[in-house]
């Protein structure tokens, strides 16, 4: 199946990843030999098959409702691009 | 013979005799990096020089030597290390400086082994040649034309170089089995849930797992035990008690029950290889093992599965790097979306773009159960195969890949490389331990045996890689390098 | 011909669940502190990070559930709802898709003395995101900032059917949903600060047609009122769109309530529409949840409001209405159970509670956790009344000095010198003074006015500085004035 420009365009917006002209075509076309190949998997019938989301048979880990210091603000925040206020500054929304 | 040329437990021993001494270890190790590392390139951080020697003497002092303690190792550079750049190899996070460790690295820590650096890797783990590295391809040690399989290419080639005695990576569709393979050292990809992930940048969460790059199979038996264990960091880290993994290294393989599945030894594999491991399967029947053929039906089938779930958790692993909190951010943008927009396009390589690209379509509705579903449910089958055999049999041995290592930008079409991990993805697919030793050469360059365990049974690989190895020669040989 | 349509609302409530540290890690919830001084590597959304489940967590939630007669499966696990927002660390919200932790259910709810049952749809475990802050207007400012405080608290989204055909009847089932919340426990149910959110599923169809109209979701309903009157504006609008053929310009979006427009705004921006890409987190095992882990929780169970009700009307008479009024917060309640073991009025209680109490504590913005009045004060001030020490509108006086000062009703009657006159020879002087001063009074009462009477007993109790016993003078001056 051949991904069409547009589709690899909604799929960028929704990954958040903009790409020029060239990408787009480029993309295009690898995306459409991966799922070409990814196809083969329809030669199998799953109907009956319990999809495995989680390999260890393990359910219920917990852990205590128990507060711990978090860690220092000037540590949290020092890889941060752009701060104001002791927050994350960001670019207006709308 | 230069201290660095020599394992962790010969390492180990002679600390232990007073023989030699942490700091001494760590002198030939660093005079070691400064001979090769041009040519090599493992390495994306060294640390410096006296920080490191502090820290050896450190563990001189200290007096007390097991484990690791007073050995210098390095980290495939997703580990998270307080305070010490962690880069996943990627100009996104160029500048990142945790304030946390990764939960493996802080067990190193406790038995004081010695860091040394960070090494190359596929950017975020997403490559097998350690070429889509933002800053530079690693070379393989074999033949510096050639890469060292990947992702975690700086860790094998570090350890095969001699630039550290061992060293962490990470696997997750044969991430360290596939490099472990082309530059001829052994390497193991423990049970899912073995080892904490706590502290290692995520590619795909559900088949991502820590391992270890060694010299021999003793060194990786005492790494692993130092490593494994239950976090409650990470949830799905089992609370299965860890053995001492040295105690099946005793050579006795004796009615040791191997399968070697038909399904792998064609795929593409090249003859040479058949050949080696055809060879090394003979030598454990001579060791008193019984060996015969068996059937993985599905495999085929588990790496087109694999290339939709691994990238469908990646793109929404990778959805973190946006710009806000950390990493780079590209500060032209005037609103949000173009922020993130810019900020990752910036920053991101083709192959994660790629891959982030087709894990959103392959979540993304209409299509949510056409792929991701679908190789959910293909999974099942894969581990179900698995299962089969392991009834009857106690490992399973393979080719770790078809080929050995390629030259250096001579692929270019991504699906071509992704048939690379056609025989070390069902293992992560089904979460099993996994294992690649040294097993032979072809044309100068070393091949790669895969040993497949059950579930929490790296002592059974271990043991058998073992017997292998005491009565080869393979692990023994090193390239030369043109140094000395 | 003029046709007729009916509302249909169904309500999304999310209620921040009454935890010490927050769902995935060990960050304190503590409301209020200096931004992004509650937060951690995992919180903050970090590579390398992982999340690890509270377990008090799935105890609230199968609580409510409980509460709310829902089902709980016996397996149930999370999943990723992808999408990128400044204030959402990892870019996905860890919640819960497909299988959720608590699945149908119902509550009853009365309006206008007519009983009905609301269906709950399901309730799910989720995690909060983190504080936007904006300087000024989100469609003007120029940037704004992140706060991760808020980020991972964890909510109990709790989905309705759409079972509500007026904003009161949605009003009525969001003040019994934060009832039993609060009676249960599980959370603070604070509108102001956040603890209890409430999204309005609004639409609008011909009375009688089965299926539903393009509905709409409004927002941003952070008190009971904009709830009542964004669905009032919301149904209004799709009515009159529909009553003018423009049925198709009723788009199914989202949208906000101005509280200073007293009005819904679409949030629609050119974005795409949402997809979620929902799946299951491979970071966190799946639940299993056993039956007696179910049964020990409905053990521990507190008393709800339905029950608490019951109690009221059948052991202590109460109507229906006081009742379920008092039943509204676990605090009224004991407030009301602290009088009534001491005290057998249980109206008067009620009333006094209903009344006098709820206007002071509204007036001063004070939680009744907070109030200087306690039961033990009021009960003591009844029988003060009761034995004729003091009047019905003094006690009125004295109620607000208890609750100003937090003294006792007898403290405060001596020091103001508050006492009720109830002898016969001090009163009858001062009548007999009023009687000779008021002829024209008389002459009405005695030619059968009797609001005559009402006069001349205020002009008592004005002379007397209200403390007249208000029972003893009216019969006086009818033995007085002869009948
Ligand atoms: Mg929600
Ligand atoms: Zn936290």
């Amino acid at each position: 199946m051949a991904l069409t420009i547009q589709e690899v365009e909604h799929v960028a917006l929704l990954a958040r990843l903009k790409l020029d002209d060239d990408e787009k075509e480029l993309f295009a076309a690898q995306l459409s030999s991966i799922l070409d190949y990814a196809n083969r998997l329809n030669e199998l019938s799953t109907e009956d098959v319990e999809p495995l989301v989680h390999i260890l048979p393990i359910y219920n880990v917990f852990r205590e409702d128990e507060v711990q210091p978090g860690t220092p603000r000037e540590e949290i925040l020092s890889n941060a691009p752009l701060l104001e206020d002791n927050q994350y500054k960001v670019p207006k929304i709308i | 013979m230069e201290l660095y040329e020599l394992t962790l437990h010969e390492l180990q021993d002679k600390l232990q005799k007073k023989e030699t001494s942490s700091e001494e270890i760590t002198r030939s190790v660093f005079s070691r990096i400064n001979q090769v590392e041009d040519k090599v390139k493992s390495f994306i951080t060294v640390i410096d020089k006296e920080t490191v020697l502090k820290k050896a003497r450190e563990s001189d002092e200290s007096g007390k030597f097991t484990g690791v303690t007073g050995i210098p190792y390095g980290l495939k550079d997703l580990f998270c290390t307080r305070g010490v750049l962690t880069t996943c190899a990627s100009n996104m996070l160029a500048n990142y400086i945790p304030t946390h460790s990764s939960t493996a690295v802080s067990k190193l820590e406790e038995q004081k082994g010695i860091m040394v650096g960070k090494l190359n890797m596929d950017e975020f783990a997403m490559g097998s040649s350690t070429e889509t590295s933002a800053f530079f391809p690693t070379r393989n040690p074999w033949d510096l034309d050639r890469m060292p399989g990947g992702s975690s290419g700086g860790s094998a080639a570090a350890v095969r170089a001699d630039e550290v005695i061992f060293s962490l990576g990470s696997d997750t569709g044969g991430s360290i089995r596939q490099p472990a393979s082309f530059c001829g050292v052994v390497g193991l990809k423990p049970t899912y849930g073995r080892v904490s992930r706590s502290g290692v940048v995520a590619f795909a969460s559900s088949l991502d797992q820590v391992g270890v790059f060694s010299k021999d199979v003793e060194d990786c038996a005492i790494v692993l035990k130092t490593i494994s264990g239950y976090d409650p960091l990470d949830s799905t880290s089992v609370n299965i008690e860890v053995p001492d993994y040295t105690t099946y290294l005793d050579g006795d393989i004796k009615g040791m029950k191997i399968g070697y599945p038909r399904e792998y030894f064609e795929q593409g594999v090249t003859e040479d290889i058949k050949q080696a491991v055809f060879k090394a399967l003979k030598k454990f029947e001579e060791l008193g093992a019984i060996v015969e053929e068996v059937s993985l039906p599905h495999s085929e089938y588990a790496l087109p599965a694999y290339y939709l779930i691994a990238p469908a958790e990646a793109s929404t692993n990778m959805a973190k790097f946006d710009g806000v909190r950390f990493g780079y951010r590209n500060i032209s943008a005037d609103n949000v979306i173009d922020m993130f927009c810019n900020s990752r396009s910036d920053s991101f390589g083709d192959e994660v773009k790629r891959r982030i690209m087709l894990g959103t379509y392959a979540l993304s509705s209409g299509y949510y159960d056409a792929y991701y579903l679908k190789a959910l449910k293909v999974r099942r089958l894969i581990a179900n195969d698995f299962d089969k055999v392991f009834k009857d049999f106690d490992i399973i041995i393979s080719p770790t890949t078809p080929n050995t290592a390629f030259k250096i930008g001579q692929q270019d079409d991504p699906l071509a490389l992704y048939m690379n991990d056609i025989l070390t993805v069902p293992v992560n697919m089904a979460g099993l331990p996994g294992m690649s030793i040294p097993c032979g050469f072809s044309n100068g360059l070393p091949i790669g045996m895969q040993l497949i365990g059950k579930p929490f049974a790296e002592g059974s690989i271990l043991k058998a890689a073992y017997a292998f190895e005491q009565n080869t020669d393979y692990h023994k040989v090193k390239p030369d390098l043109g140094v000395k | 011909m003029a046709q007729e349509f009916e509302t249909v609302i169904g309500l999304e409530v999310h209620a921040e669940l009454k935890t010490a540290t927050k769902i995935f890690c060990s960050c304190s919830t503590a409301f209020g502190s200096e931004p992004n001084t509650q937060v951690c590597p995992i919180c903050s959304g970090f590579p390398g990070t992982l999340p690890v489940l509270n377990k008090k967590v799935v105890e609230l939630a199968i609580r409510t559930g409980l509460a709310l007669h829902s089902e709980i499966p016996e397996f149930c696990k999370f999943d990723r709802k992808n999408y990128f927002y400044p204030d959402l660390a990892k870019a996905y919200q860890i919640s819960q898709y497909d299988l959720p932790i608590c699945k149908g259910g119902y509550l009853d709810i009365e309006v206008n003395g007519s009983k009905k049952r609301i269906g709950i749809n399901r309730a799910h475990m989720e995690e909060d995101a983190g504080k936007l802050v904006h300087q000024g207007d989100i469609t003007t400012t120029p940037f704004s900032l992140v706060d991760l405080n808020r980020s991972g608290i964890p909510l109990l989204e709790i989905v309705s059917e759409p079972d509500m055909s007026s904003a009161a009847e949605a009003r009525t089932y969001l003040e019994k949903l934060r009832a039993i919340l609060l009676f249960a426990g599980v959370s603070d149910c604070k509108m102001q600060e956040g603890s209890l959110r409430c999204d309005a599923n609004v639409s609008v169809k011909p009375v009688g047609q089965k299926e539903l109209g393009t509905r709409t979701e409004i927002k941003n309903l952070n008190s009971f009122r904009a709830l009542e009157r964004a669905i009032e504006y919301e149904a209004k609008r799709h009515t009159c769109l529909l009553e003018d053929g423009d049925g198709d310009k009723i788009i199914q979006e989202t949208r906000t309530w101005d509280e200073e427009k007293q009005e819904t705004r679409s949030m629609r921006s050119k974005e795409e529409a949402n997809d979620y890409r929902y799946f299951p987190d491979p970071d966190l095992p799946p639940l299993k949840i056993k039956q007696e882990w179910i049964k020990e929780i409905k053990n521990s169970m507190p008393e709800l409001p339905e029950i608490a009700e019951e109690r009221l009307v059948k052991d202590c008479g109460l109507p229906e209405y006081d009742a379920s009024i008092i039943t509204m917060t676990p605090e009224s309640l004991a407030f009301f159970d602290g009088c009534v073991k001491s005290y057998s009025d249980a109206k008067t209680i009620s009333n006094w509670i209903m009344g006098d109490l709820t206007r002071l504590l509204n007036q001063n913005n004070i939680e009744l956790t907070d109030c200087k009045i306690t039961p033990d004060s009021l009960v003591s001030m009844l029988k003060m009344i009761d034995d004729g020490k003091i009047s019905g509108k003094m006690a009125k006086d004295i109620f607000e000095d208890m609750f100003n000062t937090g003294k006792n009703p007898e403290v405060i009657v001596k020091e103001k010198g508050m006492v009720q006159i109830s002898d016969e020879q001090t009163l009858v002087p001062i009548l007999e003074d009023i009687i000779a001063n008021n002829p024209r009074a008389v002459e009405d009462y005695k030619s059968g006015k009797k609001k005559a009477m009402g006069a001349m007993v205020g002009q008592v109790m004005k002379a007397t500085k209200g403390q007249a016993n208000p029972a003893l003078v009216n019969k006086l001056l009818q033995q007085l004035l002869g009948r």
